[in-house]
């Protein structure tokens, strides 16, 4: 037992990051994190606010390109490719990895155009293709019996569980193969929490997820692995249900068992 | 400390009472002075066209007058009385058509029920009773010669479409020549000899028109009635010169109706006349829909692409600082300042080169290097791009950053998210911003004076001949009209109901132009928020 690692190695990661370090402007928020994210299976970031979840996530699919004085150093590999390539096409990373934010945030159009979204600004227009994906999607999302006699009707009509979930379906409709999620369900009520669990746990049989989420309850119920990170640093990494019961570090213990965060 | 056990009331200061009656005063001042305004514009402009009673006015001095009491009041130089004004028409007979006189002096007043109001093409209303018209039997056969009059006249107005058609064509081929001769073409050459000879026939054609039509309107003119004024003079009138005509003091509310619902008509849809004093105002509501028009067209997307390039494109540094507080800024400059920029900048600058590069035969003569209604727009279009601008970055400003990101997280490019999402949201906004740049363009007088406006304008800016749009014409302005018949004209007692009846248009156009936008933005609002598609 005592001969586990701190951060276990990820074997054939998706995605693996490596030595990464993040600044904004002199501050350094990320100090240095390396590790691997397996293909299909959940991975819950926990710490307390402001360690650093929301910037390693949104490194993921280079969304801190938006603010500026960012620099990022270190590399991050989606199979083989490099991230944080200033040549890439951040575009087409981000048709592979999709993001769903912590306030719902649908277009004021229709359901079924919030749904297409992606695809059409990926240039499909063929109607059949699409009313295919709507469907996909939303049953995907386990929003279609709720919204298919509404799909022509605002988006903004919907409830806020609705409205979330109408979120991931727009994220999975473009098929990226890996869903970053930050905190999804903090501006939920406990019922809409439920059904956005019960999704992401079936979404992992397709997919690759990685959420962000300071419930540390929710982590447990739906991530089969856990990273903590602490003031940006990656303090310990492995599979959720021995991180929760014998955690290695002493300030992952204090963390889980409430003595601070 | 005594514990206190009646909680008293805060009282009249302290629950801020004072201030809620200082707001609810302020706004009702507002509404007064805007109400006041709108009442006395109305209450004139409405009743202009109503045809008041012709009162008989026997005078001690055994004078005799026929006309419609327009004003009272009352003169207290030592002993009260009351002075009446009187329209009393029949310029051409008696000089002026208004008239004071004192109520002392009137030594009986009836109301005959055959007086006639006549509405002339010249000299304004005639105040008078029929002596006698080529048909007998009294004013019912003055309307039947007068009704046959005016078919075979509407068949002289054709011609007279005709002759304008061969004046645009002679105008052409003078204007092909110059160009040849310009461009030292040989005057024996078969361009220029085929010019002078299609000018030669069009001459000939244009002069047989034009005798023919001088030749009918001449016969036209020798049909006339006699009339006689109160004083009892007679006047022949020829018909053709008679617009409309009935007996006011017998009129029932039906005609009434009927003789006011003609003059709206012809209001709305026919050429002024009698300097601009009477008649339609066709010109000057198309001049203006069409400049405003023209306005929008780029103002809109000028304003809209700088407000995106602000909001959306440049670093927040400080010349964007600077460009903004200068864009603000921009809107309180006094409008004849853009004016008398739009005078150098676009008609001696723009619109001489144009002529210099384009047009150099016709030089000196002016073509783009005048005042005209592209040269007014584009110098209202500076005058309201500002607000246009501010609009728009507030706009696009007040949508929320997830829906930038949720746009961008799904791999879409700024532009796709500008187009697909920021606008979109942003329209209800803009259009905010648009319905104001439209008022004020549609208010504003002063930079049009020197940059295209005109008291009567020959020709309108879209008509049927070929470019259609004729954007280098100059036009006439329901606004600019206001401030010429109202202040411009030799006779402002006859020109006052007028001014009235122009105001109460132009608010209602402005009303209608932004009531429509208001209206569309409410439906973009409702789709961009809330409900259904
Ligand atoms: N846009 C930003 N500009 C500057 N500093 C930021 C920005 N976003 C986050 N930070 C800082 O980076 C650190 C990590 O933030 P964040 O990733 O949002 O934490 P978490 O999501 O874990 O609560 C915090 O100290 C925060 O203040
Ligand atoms: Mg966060």
């Amino acid at each position: 037992m005592s001969d586990t690692p701190l951060i276990l190695p990820i074997e054939n990661p998706v995605l693996k990051v490596s030595d990464l370090h993040l600044y904004y402007g002199d501050s350094e928020a990320l100090h240095g994190i390396s590790m691997g994210f397996p293909a299909r299976q959940v991975t819950a970031l926990i710490g307390p606010s402001g360690c650093g979840k929301s910037t390693l996530l949104r490194c993921l699919n280079r969304m801190n390109d938006l603010i500026e004085g960012v620099r990022v150093t270190g590399s991050l590999q989606l199979d083989d490719i490099e991230i944080n390539d200033p040549a890439l096409d951040v575009i087409g990373l981000r048709r592979r990895v999709g993001m769903v934010f912590q306030k719902s945030n649908p277009f004021p159009k229709s359901v079924y155009e919030n749904v297409v979204y992606g695809l059409r600004i990926a240039g499909v227009g063929d109607r059949a293709v699409l009313d295919e994906a709507v469907e996909k999607s939303l049953r995907s999302a386990g929003l279609w019996d709720e919204v298919k006699d509404r799909l022509a009707e605002s988006a903004l009509g919907l409830s806020g569980g609705q409205m979330q979930r109408l979120c991931i379906a727009r994220a999975i409709a473009v098929n990226p193969g890996i869903i970053l999620m930050d905190e999804p369900c903090s501006a939920l009520d406990p019922r809409s929490t439920a059904r956005v669990e019960d999704l992401i746990v079936e979404l992992r049989e397709n997919y690759t997820i990685i959420i962000v989420t300071h419930n540390m309850q929710q982590a447990a119920r739906v991530s089969d692995l856990t990273a903590f990170l602490y003031e940006g640093h990656l303090v310990e990494y492995g599979p959720t249900k021995r991180l929760f019961t014998k955690p290695l570090s002493p300030k992952t213990e204090d963390y889980i068992t409430g003595r601070f965060g | 400390m005594k514990p206190s056990t009646n909680i008293k009331s805060p009282g009249f200061w302290r629950l801020g009472e004072p201030f809620v009656w200082l707001t609810g005063a302020a706004m009702a001042l507002v509404l007064i002075l805007a109400g006041g305004m709108l009442v006395v514009v109305a209450g004139n402009g409405l009743g202009v066209f109503w045809p008041a009673r012709l009162e008989q006015f026997e005078m001690k001095d055994k004078t005799v007058l026929l006309g419609a009491v327009t004003q009272r009041s009352a003169v207290r130089n030592g002993v009260a009385h009351s002075r009446l004004q009187v329209k009393v028409g029949n310029r051409d007979l008696s000089g002026a058509d208004f008239r004071w006189i004192d109520a002392d002096a009137v030594a009986r007043t009836s109301a005959p029920p055959d007086a006639l109001l006549v509405e002339r093409r010249e000299f304004g209303d005639f105040h008078g009773f029929l002596v006698r018209s080529a048909t007998a039997g009294g004013v019912d056969g003055l309307r039947a010669d007068w009704l046959r009059v005016r078919a075979e006249f509407a068949g002289v107005a054709e011609l007279g479409k005709a002759v304008s058609k061969i004046n645009d064509r002679m105008e052409g081929i003078r204007r092909d020549l110059l160009r040849l001769r310009y461009r030292n073409a040989p005057e024996s050459g078969s361009a220029i000899r085929g010019c002078l000879a299609r000018q030669a026939e069009l001459k000939v054609e244009f002069d047989r028109l034009v005798a023919g039509q001088t030749r009918s309107l001449e016969g036209l003119r020798r049909h006339t009635a006699t009339f006689r004024d109160a004083a009892g003079r007679e006047k022949e009138i020829p018909l053709t010169d008679i617009v409309r005509f009935c007996q006011p003091n017998i009129l029932g509310v039906g005609g009434k109706a009927g003789w006011y619902l003609e003059k709206v008509w012809e209001l709305f849809f026919a050429e002024p006349r009698e300097a601009n004093t009477e008649g339609g105002l066709f010109p000057a509501i198309m001049g203006t829909v069409m400049m405003v028009f023209l306005m929008s067209l780029f103002s809109f997307p000028l304003g809209v692409v700088t407000a995106v390039y602000l909001r959306e494109y440049a670093r927040d540094g400080w010349l964007v600082r600077v460009v903004r507080i200068a864009v603000n800024n921009l809107a309180g400059i006094p409008s004849i300042v853009y004016g008398i920029f739009g005078l150098g900048f676009f008609i001696y600058g723009v619109g001489s080169g144009l002529d210099r590069l384009f047009f150099p035969e016709r030089l000196p003569t002016p073509t783009f290097g005048t005042g005209g209604i592209l040269w007014a727009s584009l110098t209202l279009a500076l005058l309201t791009v500002p607000v246009v601008i501010v609009a728009t970055e507030e706009a696009l400003g007040a949508i929320p950053a997830g829906v930038r990101h949720a746009s961008l997280a799904l791999g879409a490019t700024k532009l796709q998210t500008l187009l697909r999402v920021l606008l979109p949201m942003a329209s209800p906004g803009i259009m905010t911003g648009f319905i104001l740049a439209m008022a004020r363009a549609a208010g504003e007088v002063a930079p049009l004076m020197i940059t295209g406006v005109v008291k009567l304008a020959p020709a309108m800016p879209l008509d049927g001949n070929f470019p259609f749009f004729h954007v280098d014409r100059k036009f006439m302005h329901l606004g600019f009209h206001i401030y010429d018949i109202g202040f411009q004209s030799p006779n402002v007692e006859a020109a006052k109901p007028m001014v009235y009846v122009t105001t109460l248009l132009l608010l209602f156009i402005v009303l209608l132009m932004s009531s429509s936008a208001i209206l569309l933005r409410n439906r973009m609002k409702k789709r961009y928020t809330l409900g259904s598609f």
